[in-house]
This record gives structure tokens, C-alpha cells and sequence, in this order.
């Protein structure tokens, strides 16, 4: 196969696959948290930062809100990091398929920055059809203008938020819950439905019992509780 | 914007990326289904659905200057055109912030007393 040809086929794959549905969401998504980032007091360098970095919407908007709220470092910190924890179990299936033909390690813990949840899925669809190769550089394209159409809307977002009519400000910031409100109303699986009921229960209810813990509560303790709860429903329903 | 966020910001990115290192370096060895990955998810979805409720039954900043009941009706419009609409999010979510937005816009020009 020529490599010079296939390899500008791969590239012109990924830049038609991410200019679509892909980079509209972040688009519209990242928008609204650039707002919020904005009604947060952070700067628009920590709003940018933040976007490329965390890479994540939940971890960015667990940032945001727990900033605002003056939360503790520590559980700051913590909640970030555990809205993200899904990048574990996608890295762990994902990029393995990047590895193939690849002498040094080195270069994934580079990729692996990119890994969302839209690059993830992208990534996966395609590699059956490439080689290690072209999957590096389709994931690289694809990832780079993911990140690209949401440090745009981020900036927008920010930009926006301190000069248009108050109730635009309103909708932009609103953005988020809704967005996400959403997302899961479009999830399957029993676990995940009743972690997300008893989430939504508990997290307005810990929020007044301690604001600086109460999301991290909410989630050990929901989440949890829905963990245990569906193991003991199903090993039920199989003994039947 | 108080000094603190930076080292605070680059706490919680290290923090995250932690999970990326961690999938590249471990992968051959741990079962992506398994028990443990099903309990961190229920964690984290969780925790996210904590906040999203609590960031529209009680929102900290701007938000806090709307009235709940134009949120949560602005949400439940959000709901009926996700579900109307095939189950597309963005004409969910477009419906969701323009009923706020309007409602905002209504309210400040005095139409429904608020």
C-alpha cells in the first residue's frame, strides 16, 4: 500500500468525520462552559486551560461550580478527578488499538490527552479498518479538531457571557445542567439509571449539609447504593 | 479570580490525567468490565447528577438570579422536545435555553410581574 496516499485519505477521513456532529456538540457544549466560567470568576486563560487540560466536560464543570462555591482543595480536586474516571476503563479498551506497530510507549501518554468521549467512540468505529499507523493519525486529526472547535467555543462562551443581554447570559450558563440532563436521559442500563435517580435525590439534599464534601458525598454514597442495589436485584432475578 | 486557582487547576488536570496514564500503562491487565470500573462509573455518574440538580434546584452564580419555576419548566420543555423530537439532545437543549432566555426577557420587561 502506499503510505502517501492512504495516509492523506486517513487525514482527509478525519477532518470530514470531526466537522460534523462532533465538533457541533463541543462547539455548542464548550459555549456554555465558557460562560459558566466566566460567572465563576475564573479568568478566560483558566477557562482555556481548563478545556484543554482537563479535557472532559464533567470534570470542567465539577471545577467550575466546586471553585465557585469555595470549596476545599482537596475535594476540588477529587471531584474533578472523579467525574472523569471513566477515562480509565476507555483508555484501558482503546489504546491498545493506537499501539500496534508503535516501538515506544511514550507516544500513547501523549495520545491518551486527547481521549474523550467523542474521540473515543470515533476512534473505535474506524480502527478495524486501519492499520496502527493510520489509526495514530486519524486519532491525532480527529482529536486535534475536536479540541480546536472547543477552545473556540469556550472563548466564545466566555466572550459572551460578559457582553450580551443578561438573558442570554442566563441561557448560556443554563446550558450546562440542561446539556447534561440530556445526556443521561439518553443512557441504558439499569446501574447507571438508578445512580443517576439517586444522584440527582441526594446532591441538592448533601449540598445543604456541607457545600465543600456534598457532591463527593453524593456520589460515593449514591453511587454506591445503586452499585449494590442492582448486583442484589440481578442475582435475584437469576435465581428465580 | 483569586491566585489559588491555578495551582488548584493544575491539581485536578494532574489528578485526571492520572486515569489516562493509567489506562495506557495498565491495559493488558485489568478487565474493563469488570466490578470495579462498574462501581467508579455508578460513582461518577452519581456525583454528576448530584450536581446537575443541584446546580437547578439551587444554583450558585447567575442562575441564582432566575426564579426556579422558570428553570425547571425551561428544563421540562428541554425534556419534551428531546423526547418529541426522536431523542436528539441539541433540539433538547436549544429548546431548553431559549424557553430560559425568553422567560428571563419576558420577566425583565415586566410582562408577568416578576
Amino acid at each position: 500500500m502506499p503510505a502517501g496516499s492512504t495516509g492523506r485519505a486517513v487525514v482527509r477521513r478525519a477532518i470530514l468525520d470531526a466537522l460534523g456532529l462532533p465538533s457541533l456538540v463541543l462547539l455548542a457544549s464548550m459555549t456554555g462552559f465558557g460562560s459558566l466560567a466566566r460567572e465563576s470568576a475564573l479568568g478566560l486563560e483558566l477557562a482555556l486551560l481548563s478545556t484543554a487540560g482537563v479535557w472532559g466536560l464533567p470534570g470542567q464543570l465539577a471545577f467550575a461550580e466546586l471553585y465557585a462555591a469555595g470549596s476545599e482543595a482537596v475535594a476540588v480536586v477529587m471531584a474533578v478527578s472523579l467525574a472523569n474516571a471513566r477515562f480509565l476503563p476507555m483508555a484501558v479498551s482503546f489504546m491498545p488499538l493506537l499501539q500496534v506497530g508503535l516501538a515506544r510507549r511514550a507516544w500513547l501518554l501523549a495520545l491518551v490527552q486527547l481521549l474523550s468521549v467523542n474521540t473515543w467512540a470515533a476512534g473505535l468505529r474506524v480502527s478495524p479498518m486501519l492499520s496502527g499507523r493510520e489509526r495514530r493519525r486519524y486519532f491525532a486529526v480527529f482529536g486535534g479538531i475536536c479540541m480546536t472547535a472547543a477552545l473556540i467555543g469556550t472563548a466564545t462562551g466566555y466572550l459572551a457571557a460578559g457582553s450580551l443581554p443578561r438573558p442570554v447570559t442566563f441561557g448560556l450558563v443554563f446550558l450546562n445542567p440542561v446539556f447534561f440532563a440530556l445526556i443521561f436521559a439518553d443512557m441504558r442500563g439499569h446501574a447507571t439509571a438508578v445512580a443517576l435517580a439517586m444522584g440527582a435525590l441526594l446532591g441538592p439534599l448533601l449540598h445543604l449539609v456541607s457545600p465543600d464534601w456534598g457532591v463527593l458525598a453524593t456520589g460515593l454514597i449514591a453511587g454506591t447504593g445503586a452499585f449494590w442495589l442492582t448486583r442484589i436485584l440481578s442475582a435475584r432475578g437469576r435465581r428465580r | 479570580m483569586d491566585s489559588s486557582a491555578w495551582p488548584l487547576l493544575l491539581s485536578a488536570i494532574a489528578a485526571t490525567y492520572v486515569w489516562r496514564a493509567l489506562g495506557v500503562l495498565l491495559s493488558a491487565r485489568i478487565d474493563p468490565e469488570g466490578d470495579l470500573f462498574q462501581w467508579v462509573t455508578c460513582v461518577s455518574y452519581a456525583m454528576l447528577a448530584g450536581l446537575i440538580a443541584r446546580m437547578t434546584v439551587m444554583p450558585l452564580g447567575v442562575l441564582a438570579e432566575t426564579p426556579l419555576v422558570d428553570r425547571l419548566v425551561a428544563m421540562a420543555i428541554a425534556f419534551a422536545v428531546y423526547f418529541g423530537w426522536r431523542r436528539q439532545i441539541l433540539p433538547g437543549v436549544a429548546a431548553g435555553v431559549v424557553a430560559l432566555i425568553l422567560f428571563a426577557m419576558v420577566r425583565e420587561n415586566g410582562l408577568l410581574g416578576g
